[in-house]
């Protein structure tokens, strides 16, 4: 059953240099109890999505169109009011950063106690508090009731962002958008908040929007995987299919940088050139200046997302069926590219 | 906490000592004559009544042992006695005291009031013409002199308006409660005088106006700038992403927030309110101690002048004192071993 339905959406930011278009035409689907892994780099319009579907992008100056269906109905078109009744309740977001995410003049517990107070009309602040005590152990904070008096500072970044969780899911969470939550955490922390994450995604079926430029991340926690590239997606398939068989020149190069504990290489392979000018996007293929495989189609043409006969979704011309290479699905030229990043 | 208050009290101790030291000399470095300035002419043509001045006052003593004999008074909590009123300077402070710190008190609390309320409103109409006005009134409070502004709205609203009354404490018909705290508003609502209070009432409300005008200039922008430091933090995009209204998220998250410099900002603002007072009881014949130290001052009254600047300094510490108290209340980061 489809959860969220994003179609054709397109954000732009209108500033005194030009218009930014942030994200450009995005569409994907989540079912229900499914992790989506959206990846990419900075500035590749993953977070500025995700703050789309909350509609916490509330400057005059951004220009979002097309349509964001959550359960049958669509966000964009909700009046401030009815939106304020879906965001912490049946959509919830992490942050990136637990040491600045929490108010530090406030109490743990009151912070989680605050969505209660807001979406459950008429409990009672001793149940809110119950609530509150209880979601503080579900998100496996030690001794929970005198936790629940503590103020962020006393708690390491782990824990902090324990606390953003359990604010999270403290109504009836149905999607949770978590952008990039382990980046500012130890590996071994990372580890622990992951699991938590997918162990409350089980337990309540809901669905998660997982922002990071972390594949491994991607890995343990998403079924389905999109990589977004200058806002667009230039790949979008299951997570075992990408890491078997990545299509995209990008999404191979990202793989690439990966370190690997099996292989000796003395130096990683990097995607050389960085993200473009958001202002001066490159012509044609705005992946083409750094893509080792550009032709003169890719520096002239936009290439359009290309279905495939197996559902996954590429934006690179190789790809393109009139070119058919004889395998049905990949030209030859791009054969030989893959042999020589790839050699058997 | 304790020990941190017990360990400031006595830092003041030693505070005041530095104080009435560097007073001391600096009242005495000024090239002048008390006795020119207290004696008149005729007295001062006659040698015996100078030198009977002279060891009146101690002035024929060399500075060090002046200086001994006032500490040795001024452990025993006796100020010495002014020159020109001829009355114990302890017992002088104790009667003018009363008036300045109620001005003060009415002055702080106007310039909170207004200032907080404004910087919340320019802040959140940012750029719009309210905004613009509220920042042109506070860059304008504090850099307009106060005794060109008290004489300005002296002129206004006592003259050509006519809505206040004119300088002074209360309206000459009316007579201050005897005893009491000194505190006319306190005084006259015990004694449940109502319209003695209204009367002190509208006579407090244009000094202290002025006098606040500064601080509220002072805390108008601070609180502005805060607020809209704060509205682009982290945790409030996270109180937004909890469904909170976004006057919810003002006030709930935001102010409380955006006020912990203000703190100080208002603590810096009492101090400046201090220094004001002069020029403004002057101005509104407030019978404070800013009077009575510019009195002092233009007769080289060495034991007054001594007095009024270790009351000052006295106050200046107590209120760091309470700023650093109040933040260890309000923010929980802070606290004190």
């Amino acid at each position: 059953m489809t959860l969220l339905k994003v179609e054709d959406l397109t954000i732009q930011f209108k500033s005194r240099q030009g218009v930014v278009k942030a994200v450009d035409n995005l569409s994907f689907e989540l079912a229900k109890g499914i992790s989506l892994g959206i990846v990419g780099e900075s500035g590749s319009g993953k977070s500025v999505t995700s703050l789309a579907i909350m509609r916490l992008l509330q400057n005059a100056n951004t220009e979002i169109t097309g349509k964001i269906d959550f359960e049958g109905v669509d966000l964009l078109k909700l009046s401030p009011d009815e939106m304020r009744k879906i965001r912490g309740n049946s959509v919830s977001m992490i942050f990136q950063e637990p040491m600045t995410s929490l108010n530090p003049l406030h109490t743990c517990g009151k912070q989680i106690m605050e969505p209660i107070l807001i979406h459950q009309k008429g409990i009672s602040k001793q149940e809110a508090k119950k609530r509150a005590i209880e979601l503080l152990r579900l998100v496996g904070i030690p001794s929970p009731e005198q936790r629940f008096h503590e103020y962020p500072h006393q708690m390491s970044g782990g824990m902090r962002q324990r606390i953003m969780i359990a604010i999270a899911l403290a109504c009836d969470t149905k999607l949770l958008i978590a952008d990039e939550p382990t980046t500012a955490l130890d590996v071994t922390i990372q580890a622990q908040i992951l699991d938590l994450m997918s162990k409350l995604k089980k337990q309540r079926d809901m669905s998660i929007i997982m922002i990071t430029h972390d594949l491994g991340v991607v890995k343990e926690m998403c079924e389905n995987v999109v990589v977004m590239y200058t806002g667009q997606i230039v790949e979008k398939s299951p997570t075992d299919l990408v890491f078997k068989d990545p299509l995209h020149p990008y999404t191979k190069g990202l793989l690439n940088a990966i370190p690997k504990i099996s292989s000796k290489v003395e130096r990683l392979e990097a995607i050389p050139g960085t993200v473009p000018d958001a202002l001066r996007m490159p012509t044609g293929c705005s992946f083409h200046p750094r893509c080792k495989y550009a032709t003169e189609r890719c520096k002239a043409e936009k290439p359009p997302l290309y279905k495939r006969e197996d559902g996954r979704e590429v934006r690179c011309f190789i790809y393109d069926a009139g070119e058919k290479g004889d395998d049905g699905n990949v030209t030859n030229e791009y054969k030989e590219y893959s042999n020589s990043i790839n050699p058997k | 906490m304790l020990r941190f208050i017990g360990r400031r009290l006595i830092f003041l101790l030693f505070l005041l000592f530095g104080v009435a030291l560097f007073v001391f000399i600096l009242s005495h470095l000024v090239p002048s004559d008390p006795v020119a300035a207290n004696l008149s002419q005729s007295a001062m043509n006659n040698p015996e009544i100078v030198a009977a001045f002279k060891e009146k006052w101690g002035l024929d003593k060399s500075l060090f042992s002046q200086f001994i004999l006032y500490f040795q008074h001024l452990l025993t909590g006796d100020l010495g006695t002014s020159i020109r009123t001829g009355r114990p300077v302890m017992e002088d402070l104790m009667q003018f005291f009363p008036a300045t710190l109620e001005l003060s008190i009415v002055a702080m609390v106007i310039a909170l009031v207004l200032g907080i309320l404004f910087g919340v409103i320019s802040a959140i109409f940012r750029n719009k013409p309210v905004d613009h006005i509220i920042r042109t009134l506070s860059i304008s409070g504090v850099s307009v002199p106060s005794f060109w502004f008290a004489l300005i709205m002296l002129n206004i609203f006592s003259s050509v308006i006519g809505i206040t009354p004119g300088p002074g404490r209360i309206d000459a018909r009316s007579t201050t409660p005897e005893g009491g705290t000194g505190l006319l508003l306190l005084d006259s609502l015990l004694n449940g005088d109502f319209q003695l209070l209204g009367d002190v009432a509208m006579h407090l409300i244009l000094p202290a106006t002025v006098l606040g005008f500064f601080t509220m200039g002072l805390i108008a922008r601070q609180t502005r700038s805060n607020l809209l430091e704060v509205m682009s933090m982290d945790y409030i995009r996270t109180a937004r992403s909890k469904g909170l209204k976004e006057s919810g998220i003002i006030v709930g998250h935001a102010i409380s927030n955006s006020l912990i410099p203000v703190i100080t900002v208002a603590g810096i603002g009492f101090c400046n309110l201090l220094g004001g007072m002069v020029l403004v009881e002057n101005i509104f014949a407030w019978p404070g101690i800013g009077q009575y130290a510019y009195l002092s001052a233009v007769s080289l009254d060495f034991p007054a002048i001594c007095g009024v600047s270790l009351l000052i300094a006295f106050i200046y510490v107590v209120i760091n004192l309470l700023i650093d108290i109040l933040y260890g209340i309000i923010d929980p980061r802070v606290r004190y071993r």
